[in-house]
This record gives structure tokens, C-alpha cells and sequence, in this order.
């Protein structure tokens, strides 16, 4: 392994096909779980690799190093990076407020002002509000969900996953029987079933689409740890008589999150989809002219033929930052992948 | 072998009871209980007595349970809220829908995707290659029911193809036996009926259909590329077979064992994927009856279609299971 062997996001038709399996047979079978042994990571002081002696990166720094190389990356990174910008200067930035309606007087049934009318350049929805501005306001709820959604499911997970694979024995068992359970039902189904009887809000959004990935994080933390368990470096902590819960929190759990991150990244496209979809089934709640891109496609859905627009916008919204958040997400996991860092 | 189904068989049974219970909980757990729930926010304490009384729910939660299990047991899953009918024949009823439609979208994905993704292998890192991954992270990440608008305005509204919405023009007045209308169709030799009910699945199939399409895709990609590399088709090529017979008996062959859990599995999640496409198309499903119970608070449907879909999905997996032993000697189970 010597310091000229090219990258392999630079030269991808020279790679023999097998260094592209390790991320492809993972890659987009969504909901995206990682499988384990794809996401081992090699034990940190690798004496045998010199090549980035020099540079003394962590493997967090290293794979920063390869994002910052990869086209897939940068498109992702600007996407979200846009998509975030415009989330949070949403007040400064949108002509109107999210459930105003500016332009009612010029709305009829019939006819509804399309892109390009004067004073309004993406035009106006059946209600006469603005669509440019409903579409940043969009923006923000679509953060706001995808972001609390994951952290729900992120801490939920992490807390089952690690209670799982750090004290073993029955508590594991129970704990992953639990999650086997979840786990028969789909993703989706489940979300919406948590949503449709925990009332009809966007916090219960949230929580359903949370929850719904609990079950997803639990186990693949569980996994990861379970693998770090026979490492050298914990024999070593072991040996030097640490205790059970000490290696836990500051050898297992630290070198375990690898593979949570990148599934965070991914759950983040999913959670964008999948608050559209819940609020387009009308488990959002609040009014009609709510400025959510799932819910403007509910209420599109009535003028297909007069106004397409109404429906396309949005939906094209949904599509870029799930796109966003899933190149990001599938070029992190090939930037730790130890099998493509070695080439 | 009999052994092995039986244990899966029991694995099943704990799983769906422990959903039922979890269900059965969550329902009852919130604020004001699935009166609350199901009358809305301002209802008056004098109804939510009422109906407290009427389904049981003032008693304590284990003997509720205890109840619906043991009628469960004799196939009593209760009536919906909405139409009074028992929830097991209004299942009955979508549920032929549903599959019909599910069967569609899979056939679709499987006829495209795997042509796709093989041909994307062998033509790895060219433009070919790079189209198919451009197509299945879209595939991926266009929600399924903003691909169904698209579809329903370009090839409904606007070219008049084929139809909005529904599974089968009514003034048609076709008969039904199984409730698999194309199938009826057929049998009854009402050949238009049939082909009417068959352009009524081409739209929400397609849309079901997509995401199935780019997993697909992408796993036969990866697989053929995997298998491509491997050792044994390097010594076949050695030993002078033909290419004909490397693809089909080493190449293809061996790939297609990931693809086909993938299938088997993505069929089993279309169940619950076709909520979305189903609502859209007005095609009515099980799907379209989840989203109708949602949107009219039906518990009982929505309780029962929840662990019947799991079922579906759970029966699904341990038939791919076993299937995966006929198609690859290796992993039967003695």
C-alpha cells in the first residue's frame, strides 16, 4: 500500500468491479440499513498504513479529506447547504408570510395565475397566496420535521441500541425482540398508523416519523457495537481492568457511530418524504393553506388540469432535498467504507 | 424443513401478538383514550361516557385485550366504525385489489429492472452504467405520490390514455367472482372488462412500482458486478466456455440469488406503500381503506389492517426464505 495509489472517486472505470460492490449492494435499498460488516471500521492505530502519517488525520478528518473530492458530495452539500440557508432566512427572504394570501382577489376557480404573473414570479395557489413564498416557508417546516424527526429517532435508537449491545444478555434479548417486532411492520404503515392515532398535528409528524426509525438506529448500533466488542483496543481496555460500563461509553459507543451518522444523513431524505407524504394523507392538521410542500400537493391534486404547476413545484422541492440528503449521506458511507479508504 | 416452517411459523405468531399488544396500547395510552380519539377534541364528557360504555373501554386494559384477542381468535376483528360492516369482509373485498396491483408494480420493476441493472453492469463506468444510477437514486428519492400526479396529469388529464382513477369503469357492469377483477375478467370471458381493469392498473402501478424498480436495478448491478469478479467465472472463462453459457449458468445465475430476496421483500412493502398511490388514484385497495380510516378515526380497520399487512409482509419473507433454498443448493436447510 503505497502513498501514489489513486483515489478511487477519481477513477472510478479502472476500479475492478469488486471495490464498487461493498458500496453498491447497500446503496438506495431504502429505507437504507447499513449491513454491518460494510461498516467495521479498522482499528485506529493502523501501524501498517503510513500513508497518512504525514497528515496524522482521524478517520472523521480523512473522510472529510475524500468528501471533499467527491462530485456526488459537493452536489449534496450544496443542496442542503441552500435548502438550509433558505429554512432559516425564511422570514427575510419570502415576499409574503406562509399562510397569507396576497393575491386572492385575483383568483377564480377557473382561473388561477400561473408562473411569471407580475408581482409574483412562481404565481399563485387556488387561495391566492403566494407560491414562491409558500415554497420557502415549505422549507422550514420540512427542517424543522426532518431534523426533530431524526433526533427523535437518533437518541431513541442510540439509547435502545447501546442499552442492547452494552449489557448483552436478557436485556438484549428483550430489547431486540422488541425492535424485531417493529420491525415486521413497514416504515411507512408504522408512521402512519402513529400519526393517525396520536391525533392529527404536525408534532405528532414528528414523533411518528421518529419513532418509526427507532427500530432501524437500535439495530444497527447494536450491531456495530457487538463487532467492536471483540477488538483489540477493547482486550487491551479490558486487560487493563476498565470497567463494563467505562469501555461502553468511551471505547464501544465513540467507534460504533460511524454507521449511525451516515444512517442519520439517509433517515433525513426519508424524513423529508415521508412528513410530505403524512401530511399529504391530512395528518398535518391546521388549515388548507398550510405552507407545506406535502399538504400544497394535497390541495393541487384538485386543480391537475387548470393549474399543474400547483403540484409540480412542490413536489420538485421534496425531490432536490431528498436528493440532497441522500448523495451526502451515500458519500459519507463510501468515505468511511475501510474497504475504499485502503485503496 | 418442516421443522424449520414451524419454528418461523411460531416466530410469527409471537411477533403479530406482540404487535397487537403494542397496538392495543399505544391506542389507550394517549390523553383521553380512543373516545377522545374518536369523537375529537370537543367532544362533551356525557359522550365520551357513551361511548366508553358501548365499546368496553372503561373497563381495565387486560381484560379489554382479552377480549379482543379471544375474538380475534374466531375471526371477529369487529365492525368498522364508519360503514358497520365486520372489518374482516371489508379486508376481503381490497384486499384482491391491492394484490392485483402490487403483483403489477413488481412484474413491472422485475421485467425493467433487471435487464437494467444487468446491462448496466456490463457496460460498467460508461454512460449506460452511469444513466442507470442516475435513474434508480431518482426512483428513489421522487415521492411515490408526486410520481402518481405526474403520471395521472400527463397520461390521464391531458392525453386521455388511459383512465384517472378507480379499478374498472362501472357503466361496464362486469361481474365478479374473486374480486381479482382482471382475473374475473378473464374467467367470465368479458374480455373488455378485463382489458379496462387492466389499463386501470397501468397508471398506480408504474407509480407503486418505482421504487421496487431502482432497488432492483441497483441490486443487479451490484450483484452482477460482484459475481462478474468472482474466481469461478474467472476459471470458467479459463477452462473455454462459451459466453452464453458463462452468463446464464455462472453469471446470472448466481446474481440473481440477492435480487431475489430484494424482490420478495420490496413486494411485501408495497402493501403498505400503496396507501400514497392508492389514495391518489382512488383505487380502492387496502391502501385507500387505511387512508379512509385514518381520515374518519375507524380504529378497529386500522388496528386489524395494520397486523394484516404485517402478515402479508411477514408470510412474503418466509416465502422468499424458502424459495431461496430452490434457487441456491447451498443454503437448503437438511
Amino acid at each position: 500500500m503505497s502513498a501514489n495509489i489513486p483515489d478511487p472517486n477519481q477513477l472510478p472505470e479502472q476500479l475492478p468491479p469488486a471495490a464498487d460492490r461493498a458500496i453498491d449492494a447497500v446503496v438506495l435499498t431504502g429505507p437504507p440499513v447499513i449491513e454491518p460488516e460494510q461498516a467495521e471500521q479498522p482499528a485506529p492505530a493502523d501501524k501498517g498504513d503510513t500513508r497518512h502519517a504525514d497528515r496524522g488525520t482521524s478517520l472523521w478528518g480523512e473522510a472529510f479529506q475524500r468528501m471533499r473530492r467527491s462530485p456526488m458530495a459537493i452536489v449534496g452539500a450544496i443542496i442542503i447547504a441552500l435548502f438550509i440557508i433558505v429554512a432559516l432566512l425564511a422570514p427575510w427572504i419570502a415576499p409574503y408570510g406562509g399562510e397569507a394570501t396576497p393575491g386572492r382577489k385575483l383568483v377564480t376557480p377557473t382561473d388561477i395565475p400561473g408562473i411569471g404573473t407580475p408581482g409574483y414570479p412562481l404565481g399563485l395557489d387556488n387561495f391566492g397566496g403566494d407560491v414562491l413564498s409558500k415554497l420557502i416557508w415549505g422549507a422550514r417546516s420540512s427542517l424543522l420535521v426532518g431534523v426533530i424527526s431524526t433526533c427523535i429517532g437518533l437518541l431513541g435508537g442510540m439509547l435502545l441500541g447501546a442499552l442492547a449491545g452494552g449489557f448483552g444478555g436478557w436485556v438484549d434479548t428483550v430489547i431486540m425482540r422488541v425492535v424485531d417486532i417493529l420491525l415486521s411492520v413497514p416504515n411507512l404503515l408504522m408512521a402512519v398508523s402513529i400519526a393517525a392515532i396520536a391525533g392529527q398535528t404536525p408534532f405528532a409528524i414528528m414523533i411518528a416519523i421518529g419513532a418509526a426509525q427507532i427500530p432501524v438506529f437500535a439495530r444497527l448500533l447494536r450491531s456495530s457495537m457487538l463487532q467492536q466488542r471483540g477488538a483489540d483496543y477493547v482486550l487491551a481496555a479490558q486487560t487493563l481492568g476498565l470497567s463494563r460500563s467505562k469501555i461502553t461509553m468511551s471505547h464501544l459507543l465513540p467507534n460504533a457511530t460511524g454507521p449511525v451518522i451516515v444512517q442519520a444523513t439517509l433517515a433525513l431524505a426519508t424524513a423529508v418524504i415521508d412528513a410530505a407524504a403524512l401530511s399529504f394523507l391530512g395528518l398535518g392538521g391546521g388549515v388548507p393553506q398550510t405552507a407545506e410542500w406535502g399538504r400544497m400537493l394535497t390541495v393541487a391534486q384538485n386543480f391537475l388540469s387548470s393549474a399543474p404547476q400547483l403540484a409540480f413545484l412542490p413536489g420538485l422541492c421534496i425531490a432536490i432535498t431528498a436528493l440532497g440528503f441522500t448523495l451526502l449521506g451515500e458519500s459519507l458511507r463510501e468515505s468511511l467504507d475501510p474497504k475504499a479508504r485502503k485503496r | 424443513m418442516l421443522r424449520f416452517i414451524a419454528k418461523r411459523l411460531g416466530l410469527l405468531v409471537i411477533t403479530l401478538v406482540g404487535l397487537s399488544l403494542l397496538l392495543f396500547m399505544w391506542v389507550r395510552a394517549l390523553p383521553g383514550g380512543p373516545a377522545t380519539a374518536m369523537l375529537g377534541e370537543k367532544a362533551t364528557p356525557e359522550a365520551i361516557e357513551a361511548i366508553n360504555k358501548a365499546y368496553g373501554f372503561d373497563r381495565p386494559v387486560w381484560e379489554q385485550y382479552f377480549t379482543y384477542i379471544s375474538k380475534v381468535m374466531v375471526g371477529d376483528f369487529g365492525n368498522s366504525t364508519q360503514s358497520q360492516r365486520p372489518v374482516l369482509q371489508q379486508f376481503a373485498d381490497q384486499f384482491p385489489a391491492t394484490a392485483e396491483l402490487a403483483f403489477f408494480a413488481i412484474l413491472f420493476a422485475v421485467l425493467i429492472g433487471i435487464p437494467l441493472g444487468y446491462w448496466a453492469a456490463r457496460h460498467y463506468g460508461k454512460w449506460q452504467d452511469n444513466t442507470s444510477v442516475i435513474l434508480s437514486l431518482l426512483g428513489v428519492v421522487i415521492p411515490v405520490f408526486f410520481l402518481a400526479f405526474i403520471l395521472k396529469w400527463i397520461f390521464a388529464v391531458e392525453l386521455g390514455w388511459l383512465p384517472t382513477d378507480g379499478r374498472q369503469d362501472i357503466r361496464l357492469d362486469a361481474t365478479h367472482y374473486t374480486n381479482f377483477y382482471v382475473f374475473d375478467g378473464l374467467i367470465t370471458g368479458e374480455f373488455d372488462a378485463a382489458w379496462d381493469a387492466f389499463k386501470h392498473l397501468i397508471l398506480p402501478g408504474i407509480a407503486l412500482g418505482s421504487i421496487p424498480l431502482a432497488i432492483i436495478t441497483r441490486i443487479t448491478r451490484a450483484a452482477v458486478l460482484e459475481v462478474q469478479g468472482a474466481d469461478y467465472v474467472r476459471t470458467a472463462k479459463a477452462k473455454g466456455m462459451t459466453n452464453k453459457i458463462l452468463r446464464k449458468r455462472f453469471i446470472l445465475r448466481n446474481a440473481m440469488l440477492p435480487v431475489a430476496t430484494t424482490v420478495g421483500l420490496q413486494l411485501g412493502l408495497l402493501f403498505a406503500g400503496a396507501v400514497l398511490t392508492e389514495t391518489v388514484f382512488a383505487f380502492q385497495g387496502i391502501g385507500y381503506g387505511i387512508a379512509q380510516a385514518i381520515s374518519n378515526a375507524d380504529y378497529p380497520v386500522l388496528q386489524a389492517y395494520i397486523i394484516f399487512i404485517a402478515l402479508i409482509y411477514a408470510v412474503i419473507n418466509l416465502v422468499v426464505d424458502l424459495l431461496y433454498g430452490v434457487i441456491d443448493p447451498r443454503v437448503r436447510v437438511k
